[in-house]
């Protein structure tokens, strides 16, 4: 290495110094550390005790294990198609340029900024299945078909799809993101797809998803990431971290945490926090691989 | 893509204005609740303003309650003395009223909010309780939770901005062997799920004896984070080269281009990641949830759903108006901050 190289290298280690300790105490050693713990019986009060793979053995017998799994992969389901669709929709509503563009913006942007603490109760309460909001404006328009509301959190089969709509109203980020890429399709493209006798429909199939979607990608990823990870809503929610009713709403990673900390079961935990990063990434390929020929990179 | 047709575009309108409506509903929704008094709450069908009825009992002009209505005589309301703090239910008087009698204006419930951020920290009405114990029952004060937040937000967005920038510059202003390689794996930590992380990083901070502070919630912002660096680096490679070049042709050493020049040059991205860790402290709970011990270190977060679970039923039109007092400097921050807000999220996710 020349002087100037040698140079480089050492300011440049010097710069991300910080980040150097930071990788290595927040995220290299708790990684390895927890796939230790995985392999162990480990609470808190005592060391670990090597135990090999009972965690996982444990994990396959474990039906409040499963129960997690599917409720998180069916709420994941609802949430996620959802959620693109509706943060799409807006942004392609908010970009045909009509006056008030701001203002929507920001009424749609608004709630995605609350804690989440707070419209986990603010949405508890408009759920509600006597007093609540939602069902004051549903008993009418179902009663035409002689039907009422269901009860939704105090309903299991309802209860999730109570979560999913709930998700709903935090697409904002999602569709200021979508916006903007839809802001940078070149207008050219459009005219010259008129021009060709495209109508509306086919010019966004052809054109806007196209173009859109390294922006579609980034955010389906970021989705499954997130979504998979759920837990300040259904812990506000179901309180006692039961996933109740009838562990209806006992998401993954609701379990994983009142195994950790309330059963004092952290080998096992971690066990299961190894499950779900493998399941993340496996999803991440596998969504990689089935949409890679349909991305394109705009030059 | 401007929809040619005005009814294309009445259509659009249309659409953004019912999603809008259906938006703000939940806001709405949430300040009726949080000005109703207890039983108005709970009325069916449900109501969105806040009422009062005064009516005059034994020659007394007091405010009642309206209980039910009487079958006979028909038009007669049952109501009673509505109950103020201190008295004993068995000594309220009741009557039955016809509504003639009875003046029923809105009336919204400002002191709910006085009672929410009192009772928040523990039963009680004290507004500025003092800790008389350490256990679940302390009594904490609203001001002792929002201390303990602006802590945790204004130096963790102090270390994001301090750590961060440095590190970015490493990143992406020198050229040295490995960058590049490292960069990719500081991205890869974005998909470790933080439930991996959880158990462990509990052991570190109790290694620290550190559980049960404030501190491994803003400590960590001070080594880093994936997604700032990533932010950042994008921002300073948009500084040209040939600034520093030149700098570096004239003697100066690395850190003085960086606090010289890129620093200065780089105020609104630094903008972006000030303003959105600050938010992230506000609105986050895990860390709360899992690090903090003792109810005088909560945050806001922590303690609006420790309120939830305090204490018998749900008083919800409490539990509204805290919510309210929670929400609303993320609000008054967003009018304030929009553009920086808009921007960062627009540069972060479609170069991602």
């Amino acid at each position: 290495m020349t002087t100037a190289e040698k140079r480089n290298l050492r300011n440049g280690l010097a710069f991300c110094a910080l980040w150097f300790v930071g990788f290595g105490v927040f995220t290299l050693y708790p990684v390895v550390a927890s796939l230790y713990y995985s392999f162990c019986d480990y609470s808190v009060l005592q060391a670990p005790l090597w135990t090999g793979l009972d965690n996982y053995h444990r994990m396959a017998s474990d039906t409040v294990f499963w129960i997690s799994l599917k409720n998180t992969l069916v709420y994941a389901a609802l949430a996620l198609p959802l959620g693109m669709l509706v943060s799409l929709s807006l942004a392609l509503l908010l970009n045909t340029g009509v006056r008030g563009m701001t203002m929507f913006r920001t009424i749609f942007y608004l709630p995605s900024i609350v804690p989440t603490v707070a419209s986990s109760l603010l949405w508890l309460w408009i759920f509600n299945g006597q007093f609540g909001l939602l069902n004051w404006a549903l008993r009418p328009v179902l009663g035409i078909f002689g039907a009422t509301p269901p009860t939704w959190f105090s309903d299991p089969a309802w209860a999730k799809p109570a979560l999913a709509l709930m998700s709903l109203w935090g697409v904002g980020n999602s569709m200021v993101i979508y916006l903007s890429g839809l802001q940078n399709v070149p207008q050219e493209l459009y005219e010259a797809a008129e021009i060709d006798g495209a109508n509306a429909w086919r010019r966004l199939w052809h054109v806007t998803i196209p173009l859109m979607s390294p922006v579609l990608y980034f955010n389906l990823i970021m989705g499954i990431i997130g979504t998979l990870q759920t837990f300040t809503t259904v812990f506000v929610m179901t309180g006692t971290a039961d996933g109740n009713p009838a562990r209806s709403t006992l998401l993954y990673a609701l379990y994983l945490f009142s195994t950790a900390f309330y059963d004092l079961r952290m080998g096992y935990a971690s066990a299961m926090a190894w499950m779900l990063f493998v399941l993340i990434v496996g999803l991440t390929l596998l969504a990689t691989k089935l949409t890679e020929k349909r991305i394109h990179y705009a030059g | 893509m401007q929809p040619h047709s005005i009814l294309a575009r009445s259509a659009v309108y249309t659409l953004l204005l019912a999603g809008a409506v259906i938006f703000l509903f939940p806001f709405l929704w949430l300040v009726s609740t949080s000005l109703k008094p207890i039983e108005q709450t709970m009325s069916t069908p449900p109501t969105w303003l806040p009422r009062a009825s005064y009516a005059t009992l034994d020659g007394r002009r007091t405010e009642v309650t309206l209980d039910h209505p009487v079958a006979d005589p028909p038009g007669y309301w049952h109501v009673t003395e509505r109950q103020v703090s201190g008295t004993q239910p068995d000594q309220l008087t009741s009557a039955v009223l016809p509504v003639t009698a009875i003046e029923t204006r809105i009336q919204p419930r400002w002191d709910n909010y006085r009672t929410a951020l009192a009772t928040m920290g523990g039963p009680g009405t004290t507004a500025r309780g003092g800790t008389t114990s350490l256990g679940a029952d302390a009594q904490v004060s609203f001001f002792t939770f929002l201390g303990n937040t602006l802590l945790v937000c204004v130096l963790g967005a102090l270390g994001a901005v301090f750590s961060n920038a440095i590190i970015a510059y490493g990143f992406s202003r020198i050229r040295w062997r490995g960058r590049d390689l490292l960069f990719g794996l500081a991205l890869a930590t974005m998909m470790v799920p933080f439930p991996v992380l959880m158990v462990p990083l509990y052991g570190v901070f109790k290694g620290l004896s550190w559980i049960g502070t404030l501190k491994p919630l803003w400590v960590p912002a001070f080594f880093g984070n994936a997604f700032y660096i990533f932010l950042l680096r994008q921002f300073f490679r948009t500084i040209p080269e040939e600034l520093s070049e030149a700098a570096r042709i004239d003697g100066c050493s690395e850190w003085t281009i960086f606090w010289r020049i890129i620093l200065p040059l780089s105020k609104p991205a630094l903008a972006v990641v000030a303003l959105f860790h600050f938010l992230w402290g506000w609105n986050d709970f895990m860390g709360p949830l899992l690090f903090l011990t003792r109810k005088h270190t909560f945050t806001l977060a922590l303690a609006l759903q420790n309120y939830q679970s305090q204490g018998g039923g749900v008083q919800w039109h409490y539990l509204m108006a805290a919510t309210v007092v929670i929400i609303l400097p993320v609000l008054v921050l967003f009018f304030f901050t929009q553009k920086t807000f808009i921007q960062g999220i627009v540069t972060t996710g479609l170069k991602g």
